[in-house]
């Protein structure tokens, strides 16, 4: 039977071509720009790190100025201080816990003929590489002894390995790094989180670093880190009062496994902070914070809000096409009504009739979401176009998201259909024979 | 008058079809309308000078990796090498590009200490060629002497005695009277005093998003920096030609550092407004498609009822009509629907906006904007509908006598 509707559904539609094909194109439309849109909201706010995000914990302390709030919503700054985030690496309190920053230095490669190159980098502890899940090629992480006595050593990306060792395994090697020499320990495999969940603060879509090396070298000037500081009041002269200082320019991460870790490690948070009102500083009313991964990519605001404006748009797009459906489908169906009439006659229940056309509408829905899906297509593509490198990676169509195109324009197109097709069932089948 | 009497009790025998359409235009307008104001306020701001000579300048970074590497006196070969190229106007070492969204802020205030109210503003490190470099107009003061160039050693926190504000920074310190600043006395980094020696008419903070974004300062300051940036302003027409030129010129003088990152600003102004150039140009395709369907459905439903009234259509023209008449019939018809969406869509609109605004930073709508949406709409209906009206006036007479 339901093969037999699809023949009629496919006469009718071939009967009324033009305006068949308005009512796809529309569908297609509708479908292709929520799915675009949809698409990249979807990979924006994607959970970079799905098994653990939860054990994953943001800290933030409240240091900034008593007369002045670091954020207008209350909220403490979001980097925390160096001393403070070496004090809190020191006393090792988190199952794991990392301090990091963002670097760049300048590689200097063996061989006459290779130019001194800069590389962006990554001064972190030791424990970054296991928490965040990250995936060797070879050799591993150093240890915590290494970020304790600044070894200098360091983990290089595949791409700077392949740049540096012709892709070979690299560990033991030596690298002149900032004009000192440096040695493998580890090579990551190519890694791009998305977003780049460990620090937002510079861009939470930019690459990995091309290398890491133990946070505590930055103790010393040599090494250039850069990322943001922010300070609400002079540092002093000199590097070391810079590291003392109320500037906030690290992140730190804790690994806490249960809620009983994290009850107790905002406990030691808040006697750290009491402590450290004792010296004169934290003069705000105590104000610390553990988020979780997702938590803290909301409050950073990872997904752009033009993204969220254009989804917005883009649904209501989707819905004025759909208007424009059903005001077409009705007058298509309305428009049968002798035919509707004598199939009543000829005994076709008002169920046959209701089945029959909603398969229209539904095989109208169904090559309407396929031209979405190329038009989602066309679409992303266009965004990568329009955005450039800013777009890598968070414009792609997955399977999933083909899934969804699909649902979404048969739902919507049988949702469409149901009015005209229940018009359609009411017509009077005595009124249209008298009429002919 | 114009049968809007017929018409309307017409109209209210076939509801559905009219609302549908009705309903179409609102959300047409509602989206339109919001599209095209959140267009008009990002091509304002991208449309915003930023002080700077655009066409003729590029910048290059300075990354020195080399141990024994005298700052002081590389800058110095490096700025007598580079304005003694022909086509280079001038060039000046600089901490921060406009535009490039990364840079320094500080605070400025009128008394010094702590918890004293301050004004954020952006801080550009230049010499006494700055000014000229970048190409910017000194309104008032003057311009840095030799003399006032200080040596900044890295992580230094000291300030210099004197600085050029631009004259949006003069005039938020100074309300109403930003002449007044010149020579004023203010307050940097809590305690410090700077003196305020000029002023310029436009120079921007190198974040374009930023509220504060035309409120920015010039000090005269040549730093030790390993990661310098040099900015090179040359004659109309020679600056690609000239990029690589300095380039070299650079990197073979001196082996100690690397030369990269060289950029026009123009493309660092492009980039800078990548995404409200991609969304502008997103919104431009969504209202086009968008008025093209709404379009197409008008025409679409016109010509069903068109098709279905043949025989009243033919009747009227028997009964005396002309096509004229029937034409207008139809037209109206459209009208009226339009009336409705619109009505129903600038209620929309401002309800999207509020929603908006609240939910996005965005500002609110401007009056004039709707008017114009509305009028479009209307304008929209009546062309869409002009064909299949055309086509119910061309209806012969004689179908009316005719059965189906």
């Amino acid at each position: 039977m339901f093969a037999y509707y699809l023949r009629l559904a496919w006469l009718s539609i071939r009967q009324s071509y033009g305006l068949s094909l308005l009512m796809v194109l529309a569908i297609g439309l509708g479908i292709g720009a929520a799915m675009t849109t949809v698409t990249v909201n979807y990979l924006m706010s994607a959970n970079p790190i799905p098994t653990k995000s939860e054990q994953l914990f943001y800290v933030q302390l409240d240091n900034w100025d008593p007369h002045q709030p670091a954020n207008d919503n209350g909220d403490p700054p979001d980097q925390l201080t160096y001393r403070d985030a070496t004090a809190l690496w020191a006393a090792n309190k988190a199952y794991r816990q990392v301090v990091q920053a963002q670097m760049g230095a300048v590689v200097e490669p063996e061989g006459k003929d290779s130019l001194p190159f800069q590389v962006s980098g990554r001064a972190n502890s030791a424990d970054f590489f296991a928490m965040f899940d990250v995936p060797f090629l070879f050799g591993g992480s150093w240890d915590r002894a290494a970020d304790e006595s600044m070894q200098q050593v360091v983990v290089l990306s595949q791409s700077l390995n392949e740049r540096l060792f012709g892709g070979r395994d690299s560990v033991g090697e030596k690298v002149k790094l900032a004009g000192d020499y440096f040695q493998v320990v580890g090579v990551i495999a190519n890694w791009l989180p998305r977003p780049r969940f460990y620090d937002v603060t510079t861009g939470a879509f930019n690459e990995a670093e091309e290398l890491f090396i133990p946070f505590s070298l930055l103790s010393q000037p040599k090494i250039n880190r850069n990322g943001n500081t922010n300070c609400w009041k002079p540092s002093g002269e000199g590097y070391e009062a810079f590291l003392n200082s109320e500037c906030v320019w690290t992140q730190f991460w804790a690994e806490l496994r249960t809620e009983q870790e994290k009850e107790d490690y905002l406990t030691f948070l808040n006697a750290y902070v009491t402590e450290q009102k004792k010296l004169g500083r934290f003069e705000r009313p105590i104000n610390n914070r553990l988020s979780d991964v997702m938590q803290w990519m909301e409050n950073q605001q990872v997904v752009a809000q033009d993204a969220s404006l254009m989804m917005v748009m883009s649904l209501m797009f989707l819905l004025v096409c759909l208007l424009n459906t059903i005001g077409l489908l009705l007058a298509k169906f309305l428009s049968k009504a002798p035919q509707i009439g004598l199939r009543q006659a000829l005994g076709a229940s008002r169920q046959d009739l209701f089945t029959q056309y909603l398969t229209e509408a539904g095989c109208i829905g169904i090559a309407g979401g396929l031209l979405g899906l190329v038009f989602a297509w066309l679409g992303l593509q266009g965004v990568q176009l329009l955005y450039g490198d800013e777009m890598k990676g968070l414009a792609e169509l997955d399977l999933a998201m083909v899934g969804l195109a699909m649902l979404l324009a048969l739902v919507s197109s049988l949702l469409a259909g149901l009015y005209p097709t229940w018009r359609a069932c009411t017509v009077q089948p005595s009124q249209q024979l008298k009429s002919q | 008058m114009f049968e809007l009497g017929p018409i309307f009790r017409a109209l209210l025998r076939q509801k559905v079809g009219a609302i549908l359409i009705a309903l179409q235009i609102a959300l047409t307008l509602s989206i339109m309308v919001n599209a095209i104001f959140m267009m008009q306020q990002r091509s304002s701001q991208m449309a915003r000078p930023s002080g700077l000579d655009e066409a003729n300048l590029f910048y290059l970074s300075n990354t020195v990796f080399g141990q024994n590497y005298n700052h002081e006196a590389a800058l110095a070969d490096d700025l007598r090498l580079i304005r003694g190229i022909p086509g280079v106007v001038d060039a000046t070492q600089i901490n921060a590009i406009p535009l490039s969204g990364g840079g320094w802020s500080m605070g400025l205030q009128h008394k010094a200490g702590e918890g004293e109210d301050d004004i954020g503003v952006a801080v550009y490190m230049v010499d006494d060629h700055g000014i000229n470099t970048l190409g910017l107009e000194l309104i008032a003061g003057e311009n840095f002497q030799l003399t006032d160039i200080e040596w900044r050693p890295a992580a230094s926190v000291s300030w210099p005695a004197r600085a050029i504000v631009s004259q949006a920074m003069a005039e938020a310190l100074y309300p109403g009277a930003y002449q007044t600043a010149l020579g004023k006395t203010v307050y940097i980094n809590q305690n410090e005093a700077i003196q305020i020696s000029g002023i310029v008419k436009t120079l921007q903070a190198p974040w374009n998003g930023w509220d504060g974004v035309e409120r920015s300062m010039l000090v005269p300051f040549q730093m030790e920096n390993r990661n310098g940036r040099y900015m090179i302003r040359t004659e109309p027409g020679r600056r690609d030609e000239l990029m690589p030129i300095i380039e070299k010129a650079l990197a073979e003088s001196n082996k100690n550092r690397i030369i990269r990152n060289v950029t026009s600003l123009e493309d660092t102004r492009e980039d800078s407004y990548r995404s409200h150039n991609a969304l502008n140009k997103i919104l431009l395709l969504v209202i086009v498609i968008l008025t093209l369907i709404t379009a197409f459905g008008i025409v679409g439903l016109a010509m069903f009822s068109i098709n279905r009234r043949r025989r009243q259509i033919g009747t009227r023209r028997a009964l005396g009509a002309t096509q004229l008449q029937v034409m207008r019939y139809f037209m109206l018809e459209n009208f009226l629907i339009s009336t409705l969406g619109v009505t129903i869509g600038a209620i929309a609109a401002v309800g999207l906006n509020i929603w908006l605004v609240s939910k996005f930073e965005l500002a609110p709508l401007q009056p004039q904007l709707l008017v114009f949406g509305v009028l479009a709409l209307y304008l929209v209906g009546q062309l869409a509908v002009f064909y299949p009206a055309r086509k119910a006036a061309a209806i012969s007479p004689a179908t009316a006598t005719r059965s189906v």
